[in-house]
């Protein structure tokens, strides 16, 4: 399903608007899925779908068999960020930052460089270095209410910019989940327990997905915690995405070469 | 209706059952009837996820929000938890998300492609807008160019960025002009790419905030697939005092919606004001947020509301988490939206047995002017406990009135009313923003009641505030380096507006208290948070 998104004929941005630099696709082809799901991942229905879902992998290595089986489990590791409760989308990415308009690479290295530049001085570990674009740390561990405040899908993208693969967080404020699954830039899980309370910034973690749920392990601590299953997002991230799965269930027609 | 349902109610605690329409000084009380163990025969609680096979034929009691979904989808019967494509009646977009929306809806529906509807697109540039930013400019020049190619209808369009009173279309803040020019209609489903589009449900009908990739596929289909959310309903019974408005409320209840995982002890704390006044809170807290549900207002309090004080409540909705706001219409909402508008609409209402999440019972008592300190939202520093208990001696360093939560016509009535009323001149810096032309204009033609004739506009001058602004939604998120009244320092701000997060206004040091527009203008007066009752009797 996951190699199914590239051949969707896609019209690029309109180049006009933009004489000076070249466009690329909004999403390249190295990241998730692209589409948004209405589905939430409600502390009430953490029982699983049952069904196979798609989690199509953020690295290239991980793409391109270019057959359309579902994965039934896949892996992220790396470095981990910890923040607590309530980071909100301006601390994700300061409103000012807003205007940027990530449908280039240039512009989207530019958000990339400024995610989660909005925590207080008080957070003296930077996610992305000055200077930089990317981070070293490819997973979030957050508290409760994570990305909560504005719409904009700005906070999700620039992480993902960043090369953040996953975000466990113990709750998400509902537009930011949304919108994580829309634009397919990090994949949004919900812990069980209060994870960020264990981990410290720049352990190693691993994130295994299943059916089921999840695991994340932290081999710097030795220690592992469930994550929930993804809940009712399952069968529009089987599909591909809310544009994919709405022409899968026969909502839109297929597209036609425009 | 639901107030005389409740006054006969079993479950009400004795307390409550006598304090209705009786103020009784310093207590607010929260009832949490989820857990009595008494028969009831309105609240039952925590809706199962269940389909609406389930129930079969027999058609259960919905909530206004729920039957708004069921009609928008089509359908006769819907539950929380459902999964249904709704039609959409009306999409907002602004500056700062159009480009990208429509970015797109381009890319998923073709180059060529046309928006389900052009007159069901609005578009309201007001983010960034008096600024030299290019991006910023850009964007506006961006939305221009789509809204021509597709022929939308409403586009609110500025060119003059050098004085806004050139551009005849430009209105300003989008969710004051959604309501100010009739798109706000009971029964309808609005979406908007903006957190604060659930301002809109003070219209009875669905409206919540939506991204990009969402507001993409609504412009190609005019539809959304959306989960049903459960209610909470807010019964807020009792006359408002006269030094409390809407945002007092509302600040209120978020905090009791976000009072999740703090202990009685430690709410109680939080909810100090002031002046030292304690909220009582009975029982254990232990509502979950308000996140992923609708917020529900009723009760007699909620009715004595102006559509504007409504606007305000449903405003900071998504504060607490909730996926929407709404409050039933009336004779007001009807007075509002027939002023405004000709296109016929159909309200809509809750059943009496109708499944909730939970129902608060708010009876107002003498209520708290109420502040939500700085940095708020990490409620495990005792920083802010200690903040709370000290606000009276918080010396300030400037006052920002503004914004869709408080840059209304009434909002800055209110501050003038204040400002008259003490006589004096303001000790800090006080900004005005008026949230949209209309509103500026109110500012200055509307004569001020008891101010013998007097314009806000006047006696703000006379009380030494800077002149009102350009109207848009300024700093209250910051905004470009140059925008009007941004904390560029790491100040203390008394605010009219909606969130506190670090860096919200500007300065990540910087200190924002959330207020109503009487305790901003009180506390401009003095240079300290101060308690409207100080200049309002």
């Amino acid at each position: 399903m996951a190699s199914s998104l590239p051949t969707l004929p896609r019209a690029l941005p309109s180049s006009s608007s933009k004489p000076s630099s070249p466009l690329v696709p909004f999403r390249s082809s190295s990241l998730k899925f692209t589409t948004p799901t209405p589905f939430i991942p409600s502390s009430i229905s953490i029982s699983s779908r049952g069904a196979s879902f798609v989690i199509p992998r953020a690295t290239p290595a991980s793409h391109g068999s270019g057959s359309t089986e579902t994965l039934a489990k896949t892996t992220f590791h790396g470095l981990c960020f910890v923040l607590k409760d309530n980071i909100d989308t301006d601390q994700i990415i300061p409103a000012d930052k807003a205007t940027i308009f990530p449908s280039n690479q240039q512009e989207r290295d530019e958000i990339a460089s400024y995610a989660l530049s909005g925590l207080p001085d008080s957070h003296t570990t930077r996610f992305v270095v000055p200077g930089e674009i990317k981070s070293k740390y490819s997973i979030i561990i957050a508290g409760e209410n994570f990305g909560c405040g504005s719409s904009r899908e700005h906070a999700p993208v620039c992480l993902g910019a960043a090369g953040a693969k996953a975000v466990v967080a113990q709750t998400y404020a509902r537009i930011f989940f949304r919108n994580s699954v829309a634009t397919g830039e990090v994949f949004p899980l919900e812990s069980e327990v209060r994870v960020c309370d264990e981990c410290t910034t720049g352990d190693t973690v691993t994130i295994e997905l299943r059916d089921s749920g999840g695991l994340l392990t932290n081999h710097t601590t030795g220690k592992q915690y469930k994550l929930k299953a993804i809940g009712d997002a399952g069968p529009v991230i089987d599909a591909g995405g809310i544009f994919a799965y709405a022409r899968k269930v026969g909502m839109i027609p297929s597209p036609s070469v425009a | 209706m639901a107030s005389s349902v409740i006054s006969s109610s079993p479950f009400l605690c004795k307390s409550a059952q006598k304090d209705l329409g009786f103020p009784k000084p310093s207590q607010i009380s929260v009832h949490r009837c989820q857990k009595r163990a008494i028969s009831r025969k309105i609240v039952s609680v925590m809706a199962p996820q269940r389909s609406s096979s389930a129930t079969g034929s027999v058609k259960t009691g919905m909530t206004m929000t729920e039957k708004i979904l069921a009609k928008a989808a089509e359908k006769s019967q819907v539950v929380p938890g459902d999964n249904i494509w709704v039609n959409v009646d009306v999409l907002m977009t602004h500056d700062v998300c159009g480009p990208g929306a429509f970015g797109i809806f381009k890319r998923e529906f073709g180059e060529k492609a046309k928006v389900w509807d052009p007159e069901k697109i609005v578009v309201i540039p007001d983010h960034y807008i008096f600024t030299a930013d290019k991006r910023a400019n850009r964007n506006v020049d961006i939305m221009r160019e789509h809204c021509r190619e597709q022929n939308i209808k409403y586009f609110y369009d500025i060119t003059d960025l050098g004085d806004f009173r050139a551009n005849p279309d430009y209105k300003g803040v989008c969710h004051v002009a959604l309501a100010q020019e009739g798109h706000c209609r009971p029964g309808e489903v609005l979406l908007g790419t903006d957190s604060h589009t659930c301002t809109a449900g003070a219209f009875g009908q669905f409206a919540t905030g939506i991204g990009n990739t969402d507001a993409g596929f609504v412009l190609g289909t005019g539809k959304i697939l959306l989960k049903v959310p459960p209610t909470m309903r807010f019964i807020l019974d009792g006359e408002m005092p006269s030094y409390l408005q809407a945002k007092d409320l509302i600040l209120q209840v978020s905090v009791l919606s976000l009072l999740q995982h703090l202990s009685p002890f430690t709410a109680s704390e939080l909810l100090t004001g002031p002046f030292g006044h304690k909220s009582e809170i009975i029982g254990e807290i232990s509502v979950a947020g308000a996140t992923y549900k609708t917020m529900e207002f009723s009760g007699t309090t909620i009715e004595s509301l102006t559509m504007e004080e409504r606007m305000t409540l449903c405003n900071m909705v998504v504060e607490a988490g909730g996926k929407n706001g709404v409050i039933p219409p009336d004779a007001t909402t009807f007075n509002y939206v027939e002023n405004r508008t000709s296109v016929p609409f159909e309200p809509v209402y809750s059943d009496g047995n109708a499944s909730l999440y939970v129902e608060l019972f708010l009876p107002l008592h003498v209520g708290l002017t109420y502040l939500l300190f700085s940095m708020f939202f990490q409620p495990h520093s005792p920083d802010n406990r200690a903040l709370a208990r000290e606000c009276k001696d918080v010396k300030i360093d400037r006052v920002y009135i503004g914004s869709c939560t408080g840059g209304k016509t009434e909002d800055f009535m209110a501050a003038a009313k204040l400002f008259h009323a003490a006589g004096k001149q303001v000790k800090v810096p006080t900004f005005l923003v008026p949230a949209t032309q209309k509103v500026w204009m109110d500012v200055y033609a509307l004569p001020v009641p008891g101010a013998g004739g007097k314009t806000c506009a006047q006696i703000f001058k006379e009380a030494g505030c800077d002149t009102p602004t350009s109207p848009s939604c300024g700093a209250c998120l910051g905004g470009p380096a140059d925008t009007y009244a941004r904390l560029n320092e790491p100040q203390v701000c008394v605010s009219t507006t909606n969130r506190n997060f670090p860096g919200r206004m500007g300065h990540k040091e910087g200190q924002i208290y959330l207020a109503s527009p009487y305790t901003a203008a009180a506390s401009a007066l003095t240079g300290h948070v101060t308690d409207p009752r100080e200049f309002l009797q």
